[in-house]
Formats: C-alpha cells, structure tokens, sequence
C-alpha cells in the first residue's frame, strides 16, 4: 500500500477508535508493525493527529457537566482580522470549542462548565466585556443525542439470525 | 386422498444451511459466524428514502419490469463499474433478490433436458432452481488447489451437447473465491465454443479486494449471452429489502419478465424508491464498508495462518473457507461440536456442494470484537481436537 493509502486508512480506522493496537492496525491495513508505528509518529509529529480523546457520557457517569453553545458576534481588528480576537477566547480552559462561522454570527463557542451560573458569569465576565465583541446568545445542550460520529441514545440489539445463505 | 405433492418438488433436497439453521437458532446464548448478510444496518439515506416513499403515497404498484428510474440508474452504474452498456427499456429486469432473477431467467431458458453447468462450492439456489425448471444440473467440482476457481479443463470436461447455460457464482459465496481477466478469458473462449449461455451472479462484485471485479459480459461476444445478475442486497447491505436484478440481451429479458409478471408482479415499489437513492447517492458509504469488510479478511486470514488451520486467501465476498480435514471428521460434525462445545456457529462447507466437504465458511461480516471472540473459541477448540488426536 502506497503511504498515502495507508495514512489515510489508520487515520479513519483511529478516528472511530484510537485504542486499537498497532498489531491489529498492521494486520488488517495490510503491513507491518513498524510501519503504522512510525506513520502515526510522523502524523503526531506534524500534527494531523493532534491528540487522543475519549469520547464520555457525561450524564451517564454522574456528572453535571453542562455544555452551552455560544454565538459571538465581533467586529474583526484591522491587520489581524479575527485570529486575535479568536486567541482570547480560546485561551480559556472552560473553553472547549472555538470555530469561524459563515452566516448570521462569527464565532461559535463550546464551552463546559458546572453550573448555569458559571456558564452565564464567564459569558458576562469574560467574554461579553471583550471590546470587538458585538453581542452573544447562549444555547445549553439539553441532551446529546450523537456526538463525534457516535450514537449517545440507546441502540436496538443486532437482530440478524444465526445462519442464513 | 390423493398423494397432495409434487414428485419434483418432494426430491429436491432441503437447503443443508436449513438443517444447520434450526440446530443453531435453538441455542439462545450462541455467537455466529455463520451468516451470509452484511453485519451493517442499510445506510440510512437509502432508509430515510423508502420511508419518504411510504409518506408520499408510493404504495402501488411499478411496471412489471421494474421502475424506469431505477433501471437507469442501474445502467448507468454498469457502465461506470463493468463497462457494460445496457439498455434500460429493454435490457433490465428489477426481480426481489438475485434468487428471483436466477429463477427467472433458468425458468426462461431452459427445456426439459437441458443442462446446466453449476460449479461447485456455491450459493445454494442454483441447483435446486435448475430443478424447478426441468433442467438437469451437472455440477463441476472446484477445488482448493485452484483456489476455488473454475477452471478451463474441468468446465471442458462437463461440457455435452446438451449444455445450455453455465452458471458462474463469483466472487464466490462460501469461498470468497474470484476469478480474475486472465482466469476468465479460457472459460469465455470455452463459452463461445461451445454456443453456451451464462448466468453470471455478481452480487457480490462491490466486495472484490484485489483491484476491480470484471465481469465476465464485458468480454467481446459475451454480453448477447450473459445474463448478469446483481443486486442491492450485498453492496448496499439491504438483504431485508429484497431487491435485485437481471441483465442482458432483450429477447431472454422479455421471456423473464413475463415469468416474474405472472409469478411476481413486481418488486417492492418503496424498495425500488429506496434503491435510486442507494445508487444516486450512497456509493461512499459502499466503498466504506468494502474497506472494514477488507480489513477484517486481512485479520481473519492472519489469525487462521498463525492457527496453522489450512486456508487460502480470498479476494471477494465476505467469506473465508477453511479446510478442516486434518480433525478427520465431516464438516458437519466439525459445526456440530463447535456449535455445542463452543456456542459458536459456523456453516458447513458440505451445505454448499458435496465438493465443500471438508471445510467451513466462516463469515466476516461482524465487527472485529465479535470475530475476537469468536476465533478466540475457534482456536481453543482446535487446540482441543489436537490433543484429542495425539491420543487417538
């Protein structure tokens, strides 16, 4: 397999499940060992794959993680357009999230936090008082129903028979 | 009273998978690698499509042969993948399932005493439906050393003068078995030799692992004596659906159609709905599962050689053909005790031709845990049949 081939394979494989063993990973793309060992060392190295995340249900482990979705409207800086103004909410580590919209508003926020009064002191505090920002809506996440690909609610059994043609 | 069955029908043997399939479904707790369906829920755009079609009222019947939409589509998809070109109007037949089409067309075809050429392991419908149609089977025995290819000398050799139609099951369901342009081009010249039609089932085309599948229509002089049959069920994972189809030269189309609208009517209008939108628009989502079905046949393959369970690489369908002639018992007592000893159910070779004795098909069409677990049983049962052996 060419090293494009095989890049784009694990990477698919990986993003689904980043706890599969190299062993397997080589067996089932088809190649050695060594090989997945050092294309996922190269990847982290130029950051394709920036990091390994487990995806959680929160509710599920008893948490009162909250999620709120925040649109931010801003006027972009001269010279620097809307990376500065970007940089200084996703400093933030109650900040999960911080992506450049097209459409109604510019940023859209991803934040977790305890408790609403949490949430809404960081949105007052620290983010409304911003200068380039122009207004904020929050939205609170009231159930994840799929998240990162992967259905949260519950899913019927597989329901094929034992042996068919 | 009267003797209420047909002689025919009360000799025709029960499907060997039958046999196995009633043992098996009584075991509550077992795991299965034994079935012949994808492991994935049909794409939900397609899904999404049949349940529109139900909201919008399509709840009528098509026309006979199928709906036009549909078979254009089809066309268009043959073109890109096998480069056939296919008339829509006259050249297609949407059937439920590949097994309708393969009824259809030997119902079509055949007159009393013809034979046809069923190689064999293969999908279990050939045979009997050569049958039901007054033909005469003649199976030709494939073997392992051939990687289950049908070859030019062993097709020769069954060939009479009575020999109408040579069926040709690849890749092949139980081996996995392909044949590839140059292991085609004998049989073709064979084919045209001898003035033979051919039902080619491709079903499982879209899951061909060692460079595109080629059908055999596309060779020169074949298309106006082939009749391909496809479907959705394998490609699309839509095995519930029943959907599938025929093509090939317009005169057999015509005598099938007429069988399936007396006997049919029509395939499932919210499946033929649904389907447009498989082949419009789910081809990704197909290309994905060819990619885990790839990846789990390299796992399966690696886990049997370092098993030291005989077994050669296939290259299509999602299933794997081990050979378990070393245990010195039948296929079907090698499932059995698996089945009781283990909980796990595999089918055996012996289900799909006499020559499938002495193997198992294992499917792949389960995801990696469950084909983890279930090798994992695989090997400390052999391991236990060893022992057994050694102290024989």
């Amino acid at each position: 397999m060419e090293n494009k081939e095989t890049r784009r394979a694990i990477l698919n494989y990986i993003e689904r499940n980043s706890k599969a063993n190299l062993g397997d990973l080589a067996i089932m793309m088809g190649t050695d060992e060594v090989t997945i060992a050092n294309e996922i060392a190269e990847m982290e190295k130029e950051k394709i794959i920036c990091g390994y995340h487990t995806l959680i249900d929160w509710d599920k482990a008893g948490s009162d993680m909250i999620t709120a979705l925040i649109e931010v409207r801003v006027t972009p800086q001269r010279d620097k357009g809307f990376d500065k103004i970007a940089e200084r909410i996703y400093n933030f580590p109650e900040v999960t999230s911080v992506y450049l919209i097209s459409g109604a508003y510019d940023f859209m926020v991803i934040l977790e936090g305890y408790t609403l009064k949490g949430v809404s002191q960081f949105v007052s505090e620290k983010l409304s008082p911003i200068d380039s920002i122009l207004s904020t809506a929050t939205h609170f996440i009231l159930k994840k129903y799929k998240d990162h690909g992967t259905i949260m609610v519950p899913q019927k059994k597989a329901e094929r028979m034992l042996v068919t043609p | 009273m009267r003797n209420p069955l047909s002689k025919k029908i009360v000799q025709l043997e029960p499907s060997g998978i039958r046999k196995f399939f009633d043992v098996a479904n009584e075991m509550k707790d077992a795991i299965s690698l034994g079935v012949g369906e994808p492991d994935f829920d049909t794409p939900w755009r397609i899904r999404e499509e049949g349940i529109y079609s139900l909201e919008r009222g399509r709840t009528f019947y098509t026309a006979n042969s199928g709906l036009m939409e549909l078979k254009t589509e089809i066309t268009k998809y043959l073109k890109n993948h096998i480069k056939v070109e296919y008339d829509p109007t006259h050249e297609v037949l949407i059937t439920v399932g590949g097994s309708e089409a393969i009824d259809a067309m030997f119902r079509a075809m055949l007159d009393p005493g013809d034979e046809v050429l069923i190689p064999q392991p293969s999908f279990v419908s050939y045979l009997p439906c050569a049958v039901m149609a007054d033909g005469v089977p003649v199976v030709i025995d494939m073997k392992q050393e051939d990687d289950f290819k049908l070859t030019a000398e062993e097709l020769e050799a069954a060939i009479t003068p009575k020999s109408k139609i040579l069926v040709m099951p690849f890749p092949n369901n139980p081996t996995g078995a392909i044949m590839t342009r140059e292991d085609l081009e004998p049989i073709v010249d064979l084919v045209i030799k001898h003035d033979l039609y051919v039902l080619s089932d491709e079903i499982y085309s879209e899951l061909s692992y060692m460079g595109d599948h080629v059908s055999i229509a596309s060779f020169p002089g074949m298309k106006e004596r082939t009749i391909l049959v496809n479907g959705f069920s394998k490609a699309f994972a839509m095995t519930g659906w029943r959907l599938g189809y025929a093509c090939g030269p317009a005169e057999i189309i015509e005598q099938m159609t007429k069988v399936h609208q007396y006997a049919i009517m029509c395939a499932p209008t919210n499946s033929q709905y649904a389907a447009v939108e498989g082949l419009r628009n789910c081809l990704d989502e197909v290309k994905k599962m060819r990619e885990a079905y790839n990846q789990r046949r390299r796992f399966l393959v690696h886990e049997f050689q370092r098993m030291n369970l005989e077994c050669f690489e296939p290259y299509g369908a999602f299933y794997i053909f081990p050979c378990i002639k070393e245990f010195g018992m039948t296929s079907e007592e090698f499932a059995n005790r698996f089945l009781f000893e283990e909980k796990v159910a595999v089918v055996p070779g012996s289900a799909f031709g006499a020559c499938g004795e002495g193997f198992l098909r294992v499917s792949y069409a389960y995801s990696l845990e469950d084909l983890k677990e279930a090798l994992g049983r695989l090997e400390r049962f052999i391991n236990k049949l060893r022992e057994e052996q050694k102290y024989k």
